[in-house]
């Protein structure tokens, strides 16, 4: 399992990143009047290979957190750094030759296809613009590329408009795979096609993972979807990361309220399966990111919050080795059947997933092992309260 | 999972290959000519055009296959006093097919083919010319915004409120001063003086629409896709963002041109446009003004051929946009 957050060879890690809009009034001086906090205090890293799952809703700064780790965006604050070298203040033209290390997959494929180039011509200008030729041509290449990612190769002049989207999707996966990069954020690849083309094309970048070894950000509000392919899952609420696990563990027993209220409305995968669900209701509507709640920013629709939670800002922490938590109040209850049950019956398919004994060493062990993280400051004891 | 149940083998989604054979390799060109290939009118102006392209472009040969030219009076084909024409429609003859011009005898076809050149060669360099400063102009102020942006945009402001016709009258006499400084006399100093003025006259509103366009273009993700391969700003402009423009240059270029032979005929028509001995239909329409009431075909030719010019290409700009417009019904 994936737990290497901290791990020197990272491809890609954040600290701390934060890009804010500016919000300017309408008149004859455009001043600035706020700022669109749309990602405020991003911190992770992605391991060689992995695929990172980025979720939340509408609004809550995914593209924007992906654009600005590609440096598609300046950010306002933080680091970033592609396999280990620091990004954040490269100019355009320093950042060329670092461009074949990541690229992007996204969401519209009828808006990311230039409607007057070519199929050929769109996957050979990775080749062009980086100077690149391959052994035996550039045309060669792309159609070998056309046909990995199923494609007609025949079609190498054929103008985006005569695909249908999930071809359309594939030209961009072949595109951005094209010099074989070491990160592809994938800005919700799946979520404007068809359902059972969607299957396919997830199926597409798993298999083309494997094959190429490469780390995706995998970022989409459709949690089947992010939990079929991810190996670990961080979940954003208003350009924050509230929680951060890996896969089973964040769907199976998430620890923050808003991935609780967000699991419990997961379809149940096995409608025959005797598990109870709770299933907890979000009210409200998201807060304006111009305008975030004090302390937690997820008080207004957390069905915990307390005092506190309005007073102190959550910092987020590793609570166990793997698991980071924003949240003075976790969830001790697990989304299908008895908590208590489940956190302490710990069966042989538990076995990963530890009893409270072992939570309790994690999460010493998790405050040792978090200077690699970015919030040093560990409320230790005092915010934690385990079960 | 539920996603078991759709794991298909990729490219089944594929069965697209078929419906997509009857429009393999199709360019927005080959869509737009093929639209235009069903639009009746469409086709009548294109002939109509490419016919008047064609005489201008061999003008010299035609007039010498005819045998006739613009510039040498013909003293026997009109009368010694008056300086009238014989016989009727200007003394049309098999000499003179459209007769001659009063007081000279100079010859009327000549006269028109060879100002259909003049007239085309000005109109048309003025509209390539005011496509391309309006185009980079534009390109440049919707891409990198900010300070630039509304440097040209006052700019654009100022131009389009200008009263450009008397501007127009006003800068040509002054254009030909400078340009006769520098050695460049006569016609060709014109010539260019009204290119000039008129291109000056015609980027403004042009940058405006590319700005516009560009300012929408930028946000599309395939430039995004573009900056994160690390193109280049040049590549990006000229390579992702200008090809997405043909559409709105070639509707403004086809509004342009028509407007731009009007302006000349009318420069030339007030008497500071194209310089004697050379004749346009402009210049033709004013010698025309004292004779006309004896002999209407000096209006009456010049002016049908103006204005089926100037009609054809406004109605081939038409069609030419609806042909482009996405929006339109696709048969
Ligand atoms: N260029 C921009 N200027 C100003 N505000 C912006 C800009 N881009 C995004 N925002 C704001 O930042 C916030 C986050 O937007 P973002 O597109 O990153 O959300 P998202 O999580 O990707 O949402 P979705 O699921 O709808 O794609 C939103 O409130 C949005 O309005
Ligand atoms: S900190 Fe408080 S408001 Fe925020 S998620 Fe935890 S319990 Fe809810
Ligand atoms: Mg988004």
């Amino acid at each position: 399992m994936t737990t290497q957050t901290a791990s020197d060879d990272a491809v890609l890690r954040l600290t701390n990143v934060r890009k804010y809009f500016p919000v300017k009034s309408q008149g004859l001086v455009n001043k600035v009047v706020g700022q669109v906090q749309a990602v405020d205090g991003l911190s992770f890293s992605v391991a060689p290979g992995e695929t990172l799952g980025l979720v939340g809703e509408s609004g809550c700064g995914k593209s924007t957190a992906g654009r600005t780790m590609l440096r598609l965006l300046d950010p306002t604050d933080g680091t970033i750094e592609l396999n280990g070298r620091d990004i954040t203040k490269m100019s355009r033209r320093e950042l060329v030759p670092l461009r074949r290390e990541a690229q992007m997959i996204f969401q519209d494929p009828y808006n990311s296809l230039n409607p007057r180039h070519t199929v050929g011509s769109i996957i050979s200008a990775p080749f062009q613009v980086q100077g690149i030729t391959p052994p035996g041509g550039i045309k060669s290449e792309v159609q070998r590329l056309m046909e990995r990612v199923g494609l007609n190769p025949e079609h190498y002049n054929r103008y985006p408009n005569e695909f249908s989207g999930g071809q359309r999707q594939r030209i961009g996966v072949a595109r951005a795979i094209a010099l074989q990069p070491k990160l592809v954020v994938c800005d919700e690849p799946v979520s404007a096609l068809d359902v059972s083309i969607q299957a396919q094309v997830v199926n597409l970048l798993e298999d083309l993972q494997q094959e190429f070894g490469m780390a995706y950000v995998f970022i989409a509000h459709d949690l089947s979807v992010v939990r079929h392919i991810s190996d670990r899952v961080a979940v954003m609420y208003l350009g924050k990361v509230m929680e951060l696990a890996d896969r089973d563990v964040l769907y199976s027993k998430p620890l923050h309220p808003y991935t609780h209220a967000l699991m419990s409305a997961v379809p149940i995968p096995d409608p025959g399966s005797s598990a109870r669900r709770e299933r907890i209701l979000l009210t409200g509507d998201l807060p304006s990111p111009i305008n975030p709640p004090s302390g937690c920013v997820f008080r207004t629709r957390c069905f915990k919050a307390q005092e506190q939670c309005s007073v102190e800002v959550p910092l987020i922490r590793e609570i166990k080795v793997g698991h980071y938590l924003a949240c003075h109040f976790p969830e001790d209850r697990a989304v299908f059947g008895e908590a208590t049950e489940v956190i302490h019956g710990a069966g042989p398919s538990e076995g990963e997933l530890s009893t409270t004994g072992e939570l309790e060493d994690d999460a010493t062990h998790a405050a040792e092992g978090s200077q690699n993280f970015i919030h040093d400051e560990v409320h230790e004891g005092r915010n934690y309260r385990p079960f | 999972m539920s996603l078991t149940a759709t794991d298909a083998p990729i490219g089944d989604d594929v069965d697209l290959t078929e419906k997509t054979v009857e429009v393999a390799g199709r360019s927005l060109w080959q869509i737009t000519w093929g639209r235009l290939r069903r639009d009746r009118t469409a086709m009548l102006c294109v002939w109509i055009m490419g016919f008047f392209i064609v005489l201008a472009i061999f003008a010299p040969l035609i007039n010498h296959l005819v045998g006739v030219d613009p510039y040498t009076p013909d003293s026997s084909a009109i009368s010694d006093n008056a300086g009238q024409p014989y016989g009727p429609w200007a003394g049309a003859s098999r000499q003179h097919p459209l007769g001659v011009e009063w007081g000279t005898g100079r010859d009327i076809f000549a006269q028109l083919v060879n100002g259909l050149r003049i007239s085309l060669l000005i109109a048309f360099a003025a509209t390539v010319a005011a496509v391309a400063i309006g185009t980079v102009v534009g390109i440049i102020s919707g891409y990198l915004g900010g300070r630039t942006d509304a440097f040209i945009g006052r700019i654009i402001d100022v131009m389009l409120s200008f009263p450009s016709i008397l501007l127009l009258l006003a800068l040509i006499p002054v254009l030909d001063d400078r340009f006769s400084q520098i050695g460049l006399e006569g016609n060709a100093a014109r010539v260019l003086a009204i290119i000039l003025v008129l291109a000056v006259f015609g980027w403004p509103y042009l940058a405006r629409i590319v700005r516009g366009q560009v300012l929408s273009l930028r946000e599309r993700e395939f430039v995004e896709s573009a900056v994160a391969m690390g193109s280049s700003t040049t590549r990006i402009l000229f390579k992702e963002i200008l090809p997405n423009l043909w559409a709105p240059l070639l509707v403004y270029a086809t509004n342009l041109l028509p407007g731009y032979i009007a302006a000349e005929a009318g420069l030339s028509f007030f008497g500071i446009g194209i310089l004697p001995p050379e004749t346009t239909f402009g210049s033709m329409l004013g010698n025309s003004l004292s004779y006309f009431l004896l002999e209407p075909s000096y209006l009456f030719i010049p002016g049908t051929v103006l204005a089926i010019l100037v009609v054809a290409i406004n109605l081939l700009g038409d069609s030419v946009r609806d042909a482009l417009d996405p929006r339109a019904g696709r048969n």
